[in-house]
């Protein structure tokens, strides 16, 4: 399907104070591809996804939404379809009860009622958080905003599901329930984070960004073995992969 | 802790305290509204020395805080804050109204301390009805509740956002005072770092609003914020504003007290 398809050509960004945040990107990612994005602080990571449903628009270069080219006009068409969940939950949960604020996205999109309030029950079963619905925002624990955060999005069911450091202030068990919720999602996800076994386990296509360009583009499984390109990108080894590599040099035998 | 932690679990307290289970927990939020609203209207019409009729409409604040499991503590705390001002409006009636008033055979005082007495009342009965209003009912109950009664769309939008970032500002807040205490031993906090601090807080909140709404136009939003409808009205909230409301004004044009005084001394 070809509406499910991102492109970037030649995207430029600078904010306001002059600072260049990205600096030439190109990268097409496909219907149903899992695309992880990762880089040191301050790669550019969060300007590249906001640029995907027009939060922030290029300075110059075009972004492509399916068969839409990003700009003020097709902005509103291009948000039904990318769900963008914010890096900080408070952010992104503004109403007051957990249930208005999932609601919100799909009283938008002009639902009836009853659809919006099974789609409402739905997302909310989905990320567990179906028993605090009529919790306040504030009620909640970080690991739990997170879920309802994700649910809002998803309630939209968007094709293009995008997310800033999902795991961020998640307890371990909340992030094992967000990376088997992550598998779960087929259509196309694309995921910006420093947790590189999060992306290992979630993503087939990884995309390295530093200082605003792209470094690496390619599978997952190549770049996050690849110790010498991510500690010249300011990353590490993921740690899983960091403890294989220790078990088979013996590290733990005597 | 330090007294601006106390304050921010203060605020969380009355916020706990509404989201309690109890029967006027459970009543629609239109209704409270309105039997309050009916209450404080009936309390504040009575003519300026009125004392004994007021009395019997204290049944209402005290059967909300019982019914609704509300610490006693709690309401005439605040009450307390409140009352400087109440006494300051009515301090200078007993010096400025010298008329005589007599209390039983033999025995006068000046009007003045009647109508000051009266405002007392007043203050007590208003005050506390609001405040129990606030502790039994969501925050937000009470703006779907102005909602549906036609108050605009926007000043409700306005005040849920209000209620929902006090929480999250208060938090920055709290913390950045910790930090400040943390790194000071107990020099306090001088002017120049208070200043400081509220520019700090100032700059987070102006990048939080823009935050937030790239969060709202990024879920749809198209200037209009749409709710869904959830308030139903049920028997037991029928039957509590049609026996709260006919209390009401039977309290209000007949003479309960003096019907009882009556039947008493014969």
């Amino acid at each position: 399907m070809s509406h499910h398809i991102v492109e970037f050509k030649d995207v430029c960004f600078s904010y306001p104070d002059g600072t260049e945040a990205l600096r030439g990107v190109s990268f097409r990612i496909t219907h149903g591809e899992a695309v992880g994005i990762i880089g040191a602080n301050g790669a550019g990571k969060s300007t590249l996804l906001f640029h995907m449903n027009g939060c922030l628009m290029p300075s110059s270069g075009t972004v492509l939404i399916g068969e839409f080219e990003l700009n003020k006009k097709t902005r509103a068409d291009i948000r039904k379809r990318v769900g963008l969940v914010f890096q900080n939950p408070d952010d992104q949960l503004f109403m007051p009860t957990v249930y208005e604020d999932v609601a919100f996205g799909p009283l938008n999109l002009g639902l009836s009622e009853d659809v919006v309030r099974a789609r409402v029950e739905e997302a909310l079963a989905t990320v567990g958080c179906y028993r605090l619905k009529d919790r306040p925002p504030h009620h909640l624990s970080m690991g739990q905003r997170r879920a309802v955060s994700i649910a809002a999005v998803i309630a939209m069911q968007p094709d293009i599901l995008v997310m800033d450091e999902p795991s961020a202030d998640l307890d371990p068990r909340s992030r094992r329930q967000l990376i088997s919720l992550l598998k779960g999602f087929t259509h196309t996800k694309i995921i910006a984070s420093h947790d590189l076994d999060l992306i290992m386990d979630t993503c087939t296509r990884c995309i390295v960004l530093s200082d605003g360009r792209i470094t690496a583009d390619g599978s997952a499984e190549e770049i996050l073995m690849d110790e010498g390109l991510l500690v010249e990108n300011g990353l590490e080894l993921p740690l899983s992969l960091k403890y294989r590599c220790m078990q088979q040099e013996g590290a733990f035998h005597d | 802790m330090t007294s601006f932690d106390k304050a921010y679990f203060n605020l969380g307290y009355i916020d706990t305290l509404s989201y309690g289970d109890s029967f006027v927990h459970r009543l629609d939020p239109r209704v409270k509204l309105i039997v309050t609203i009916v209450f404080i209207v009936s309390v504040v019409s009575f003519p300026k020395y009125e004392i004994l009729r007021l009395i019997p409409f204290f049944l209402f604040p005290v059967f909300m805080m019982t019914a609704g499991n509300i610490p006693s503590g709690f309401v005439l705390k605040r009450m307390l804050f409140v009352s400087p001002f109440v006494i300051m409006t009515g301090i200078f009636n007993p010096i400025l109204d010298s008329k005589t008033f007599h209390l039983v055979s033999g025995l006068t005082i000046s009007a003045g301390w009647v109508s000051f007495f009266s405002i007392m009342l007043r203050f007590l009965l208003t005050v506390s009805s609001a405040l129990l209003l606030i502790a039994t009912t969501s925050f937000y109950g009470v703006c779907h509740a102005l909602n549906s009664l036609g108050l605009p769309r926007a000043f409700v939008i306005q005040m849920v956002f209000l209620y929902r970032y006090t929480f999250v500002l208060a938090g920055e807040a709290m913390r950045m005072v910790r930090g400040v205490t943390i790194r000071s031993s107990n020099r306090g906090m001088g002017m120049g770092t208070f200043v400081n601090l509220l520019g700090v807080l100032f700059l987070r909140t102006m990048k939080r609003s823009e935050a937030i709404y790239q969060a709202m136009c990024s879920r749809g939003f198209d200037g209009e914020v749409r709710l869904l409808r959830s308030l139903r009205i049920r028997l037991n909230d029928l039957a509590f504003a049609i026996i709260s409301i006919t209390l009401f004004i039977i309290f209000r044009w007949f003479d309960i007290p003096g019907y009882i005084g009556g039947l008493v001394i014969r």
